[in-house]
């Protein structure tokens, strides 16, 4: 599909179709966002149980 | 339109189905090998796993979209039904294979992170670009990658391996072959329509379920090998033999059928029986270890 058909056939989707679109999209950015923060958080909690008990436990 | 697909599109890619199995052995061997893990460090690893797993998963929708699209069981995938392009779905595979291999390797140890990035290689590489379209033993060798996943619990508590772990690795190695070819006996045309060389495409029924027999003796008296040599007690040997002789019984009357549509389902009966065989075969085993060793049942 050329440029210029590719645009007409995004002209001529229906206002449905549209939003069907937007919704699938934003559910996967949604998707993606819980799975970053649950990767950042992951590492963070990692991070604390790795370091164990003696946290606080050093010279200073 | 591939760029188009639904969270459920990238989730179908995992193969969440194959991932239970996955994940069940996978828990039994971390939760039975000696010493102790940190749980939310098991958690990781069990979650690291399942990614892996499913890594390879979308890594064999991504080598495999052609076949897919002939047979009737797979034509829906996502790529085959034009929903992810096989694109998306090579870089969604290799991100998760690196990350899950990194995020085990850090959490728990490297022995099991190279063991979780091997059984990515294994099931993507030797299985899928090799093994699959070449050899009616395809599943018979391939069948190793979803044997390893209790060896890679086992090595995130331990960061060995083990003779139990690979007691564990064998019950899974032997009962793939009777599994794999119940399910091409009544999906053979598929197998056939797409050119996958499945056993019973190449030899015929009658040697096909000759050595589903065979195997599943094989099987059978692996899964004794935890009582012979004296990790399980009576509970799960118990359940070995009882287990192991439906099976045995289920794959001898398969032997027998002759008759078409008898035989397939047969082969459909035997199928079904050999999922439920090993999540009882290892939920015993986990059952009986645990009593063991924290309900003071002696062995």
């Amino acid at each position: 599909m050329s440029a210029p058909d590719e645009i007409r056939s995004i002209e001529a989707e229906s206002p449905e179709a549209v939003a069907a679109r937007n919704k699938v999209r934003r559910r996967r950015s949604i998707a993606l966002g819980v799975a970053l923060a649950l990767f950042a958080l992951t590492f963070y909690v990692l991070t604390i149980v790795k370091m164990g008990p003696a946290l606080f436990d050093r010279a200073l | 339109m591939a760029g188009e697909a639904r969270v459920e599109d990238y989730l179908a890619l995992l193969k969440p189905s194959v991932m239970q199995l996955v994940v069940f052995t996978a828990i039994v061997g971390l939760i039975v090998a000696p010493g102790g893990i940190n749980p939310f460090i098991g958690i990781i690893a069990i979650a690291c796993i399942a990614i892996g797993a499913g890594a390879s998963g979308a890594l064999n929708m991504w080598y495999d979209a052609d076949i897919d699209a002939i047979m009737s069981r797979t034509q829906n995938r996502p790529i085959p039904a034009g929903r992810i392009s096989k694109e998306e779905a090579l870089v969604f595979g290799l991100v998760l294979s690196v990350f899950s291999v990194a995020l085990l390797g850090l959490a728990t140890n490297w022995v099991a992170a190279a063991l979780l990035a091997f059984t990515i290689f294994f099931y993507a590489v030797i299985y899928t670009m090799w093994l699959k379209r070449s050899t009616p033993q395809n599943i018979v060798i391939g069948g190793a990658a979803g044997a390893f996943p209790p060896v890679v619990g086992w090595a995130a508590v331990t960061g060995t391996i083990s003779f139990e772990s690979v007691v564990l690795f064998l019950i899974i190695f032997l009962w793939t072959p009777p599994h794999f070819w119940a399910l091409a006996l009544y999906k053979q045309s598929d197998y056939g329509a797409a050119g996958v060389p499945m056993m019973p495409n190449v030899v015929g029924d009658a040697s096909t379920k000759l050595q589903i027999f065979v195997y599943t003796l094989l099987l059978a008296a692996s899964a004794m090998l935890p009582a012979w040599f004296g990790f399980a007690g009576w509970i799960y040997t118990t359940v070995a033999v009882i287990t192991g002789a439906s099976f045995i019984l289920l794959a001898w009357r398969l032997l027998r059928t002759n008759e078409d549509v008898a035989m397939r389902k047969s082969a459909r009966t035997l199928f079904n029986y050999s999922l439920s065989y090993l999540f009882i075969v290892f939920f015993a085993f986990m059952t009986d270890n645990l009593l063991t060793r924290f309900g003071g049942f002696a062995g």
